[in-house]
């Protein structure tokens, strides 16, 4: 009992009052683009680039590809490339990933009316992970903890297909998984809608050339939210939900 | 850590004599690390290596064997062998008579389960998709009642073809792909990698960089020990463990993050050195950090420890026996629960370790309150030590060295203790300098069955928190 209480005392208050103004220390998220001039004929971020998410002429930075290794910024003559702790980057559609020069923050996820009036009082996910390194999963166990606690916003991970309302989609998708996806997403009951968590099942990520992926899945189904990150913040993730779901916080 | 490097042609023999040493240096005390096949020139041969560590030294044996080829499987009687012998059967056909279980790696080619006959037997099927947010894996118990008879692990839904890509791009910008094979302990196969990749090009490491490397190391240690720390207590429904260990998971995460940008260590280490950076301001708040979790796991771990229910959950239950744990050549925490001193950080120190020591944690019983009580026990070393290596350091930032052009027909062997145990990377390149073959080993590939043994006569509903208790990859497994 007495020492049940000291842990109740260390414990303390632990939850992050509002996610939107929450600032990673030292989290390299968000990248910058800016106005400084490329040298002439300078290609030097792109061999560079693991993921190959990177553009030029105009520089352009594809955070649905991007894992957020900094190679391109060390590569960089002119210091062109840099990475903020900004990490309001979800994206509703494929192209909202896209990061261009002198753009600022990436437009925010746009509050899909249909969603809210369904969801947005209670939203039950399921996850399923098909090729993801533990890394996405253990983000997205990080979402439901005492310090980011998604559940206060009636969104919530269940054990069920049958009991949820999206799935959360991790990893490259590997061809072994394909069947137990397709499984899982056939006993969701509609209405229902897809989350791509992280670079790996937004493009493929590292493993995009890798010939055990079988993509197809998102080749019919197009997410509703994209959540770029190798692996996400979890407040990439919360916050872009509670944007798409109009949740004020 | 700790790298060999060798011309492999040197510790090439006939097949006869490569079987015959390998069995007299297991014999005389050696322990396995690895045994894995490469393709060879000639594509109607195998080439197989196997990596030994005796002493505080690695060493290599290797011979090359015509496909298909047939010769009695050496787990028929040193079991340790069975996860690669199955490994080079699927990959390379080898036949491998009298082995007991030739179940697939990591295909999906069909292999029939074992099954239980009886009047009041059944089984349970769970997976490739579990409950919660965690990876997928197939587990099949065969029961009588509530008792397990067996469980049978399958494996290979994640299976990315790691190996095959790593050889597609230079050799020294594989450091992101390498960081994501087992992206819970990006950091032991990152320093797994640049440390054999050096070895190849040659190219020692600053002493800072070194040290920066293991300060990573031990922060991700701490940060996934805690994770399974909170796992196991949530698995028990102790929830004050659950909420306690998980806050203070996010403690140790976002100490990395400060350093190096990433909650998972992506990015800390580097070919030629470390990118993470530990000025004296950062320095503070992870000393900070680190005296916030050495005084509330001070006062979490005796609550849980303490707890009548936690003891009755977690003694007695999952056990491996030392002598089950050394047959089958277990490694890492799981070893270590079993009475089993492997560390390579004691066993095969580089040089910060041979500084700046790591006291090695050893429990005897085997069970989940063993494999608990040794993650307590190692986190309170590595927080120990953190506070040495720190004073002497009191700002790390150390500047890369450029890693050039890698010897050619070079085999490197690098090995690093990760939280899960020891990961093995094996770089070899061809008379170019380029990579021709890549293996990587995560220490759950020689785990896994450890866990079904752990299962037997226990109660399936025991399930969870041995599987937590273990907390293995599965990606790590698949590749």
């Amino acid at each position: 009992m007495f020492s049940s209480l000291k842990v109740r005392i260390s414990q303390g208050r632990q939850y992050i009052v509002d996610l939107r103004k929450a600032s990673p220390a030292g989290f390299r998220g968000l990248p910058v683009i800016r106005a400084t001039a490329c040298e002439a004929g300078c290609t030097a971020c792109l061999p560079v680039c693991p993921t190959g998410a990177i553009a030029l002429d105009p520089v352009r930075i594809d955070l649905g590809r991007c894992t957020f290794c900094r190679e391109c910024e060390l590569a960089c003559p002119v210091n062109k490339i840099g990475f903020t702790n900004g990490f309001k980057m979800a994206s509703d559609t494929r192209e909202g990933l896209v990061v261009r020069e002198g753009a600022g923050e990436p437009s925010p996820v746009k509050v899909s009316q249909g969603l809210k009036q369904l969801f947005g009082r209670s939203l039950k996910l399921r996850s399923v992970s098909s090729g993801g390194c533990n890394g996405c999963e253990l983000e997205l166990n990080a979402a439901s903890n005492v310090n980011f606690d998604m559940s206060r916003y009636g969104i919530d991970f269940v054990a069920s297909p049958r009991h949820a309302d999206a799935v959360v989609i991790s990893g490259p998708l590997t061809k072994h998984m394909h069947e137990a996806l397709e499984r899982a997403w056939l006993g969701l009951p509609d209405p229902k809608f897809v989350i791509s968590f992280g670079a790996c099942a937004i493009s493929g990520g590292l493993y995009a050339d890798s010939p055990e992926l079988d993509r197809g899945f998102l080749g019919r189904f197009t997410p509703s939210l994209y959540v770029p990150g190798c692996p996400p913040h979890p407040l990439t993730f919360i916050v872009g939900l509670m944007d798409l779901l109009g949740i004020q916080g | 850590m700790s790298a060999l490097v060798v011309d492999p042609a040197e510790h090439t023999c006939r097949k006869e004599a490569f079987f015959e040493r390998l069995r007299a240096q297991l014999s005389e005390g050696a322990r396995l690390v690895g045994y894995y096949g490469r393709p060879a020139d000639d594509s109607g041969q195998v080439v197989i290596t196997a990596v030994l560590s005796a002493n505080g030294k690695l060493s290599v044996l290797r011979t090359g064997l015509s496909r298909p080829h047939s010769h009695r499987a050496l787990s028929a009687e040193l079991p340790a062998f069975q996860i690669f012998e199955r490994e080079l059967h699927e990959q390379y056909g080898l036949r491998l008579h009298e082995h007991p279980w030739l179940k697939p790696v990591r295909s999906d080619a069909p292999y029939p389960f074992y099954s239980l006959k009886g009047k009041e037997v059944h089984e349970v099927a769970v997976g490739p998709i579990h409950a919660g947010v965690i990876e997928p894996g197939h587990f099949r118990f065969m029961c009588l009642g509530e008792v397990v008879h067996h469980l049978e692990i399958q494996l290979g839904y994640q299976h990315r073809g790691v190996e095959a890509l790593l050889l597609k791009k230079d050799p020294r910008a594989l450091g992101p792909l390498v960081e994501t094979i087992a992206g819970d302990t990006s950091v032991a196969h990152a320093w797994a990698y640049c440390e054999a990749l050096e070895a190849l090009a040659g190219v020692t490491t600053s002493f800072e960089a070194q040290v920066s490397r293991a300060i990573g190391l031990e922060l991700e240690r701490i940060a996934m020990h805690l994770a399974s720390l909170a796992g196991m207590a949530t698995d028990i429904a102790f929830l004050q463990g659950g909420t306690t260990y998980g806050r203070l998971r996010t403690t140790a995460i976002n100490s990395s993050m400060l350093a190096c940008g990433s909650r998972f260590g992506r990015g800390w280490v580097r070919p030629g050195g470390a990118w993470a950076k530990l000025e004296s301001g950062q320095q503070a708040t992870l000393r900070a950090n680190l005296k916030l979790l050495k005084d509330d796991l001070a006062i979490i771990n005796p609550h849980l420890l303490g707890a009548r229910s936690v003891q009755h959950r977690l003694k007695g239950i999952g056990r491996v026996t030392r002598e089950q744990a050394i047959e089958l050549g277990i490694v890492g925490v799981a070893a270590r629960a079993s009475g089993i001193e492997v560390d390579a950080r004691a066993d095969l120190p580089g040089p910060v370790h041979l500084r700046y020591g790591i006291r090695g944690v050893i429990e005897n019983s085997g069970d989940c309150w063993a494999r608990a009580v040794v993650r307590i026990r190692e986190i309170d070393e590595s927080l120990r030590w953190l506070e040495e290596v720190l004073d002497a350091f009191p700002t790390c930032s150390p500047d890369a060295a450029r890693v050039g052009a890698l010897k050619p027909d070079t085999l490197a062997v690098a090995v690093c203790e990760g939280w899960r145990g020891e990961v093995v990377h094996c770089l070899e390149t061809d008379a170019a300098g380029g990579l021709r073959h890549y293996k990587v080993q995560d220490p759950s590939l020689r785990n896994w069955f450890a866990l079904a043994l752990s299962l037997r006569e226990n109660e399936i509903s025991d399930f969870p928190i041995c599987n937590k208790s273990f907390d293995l990859s599965y990606c790590g497994n698949d590749l």
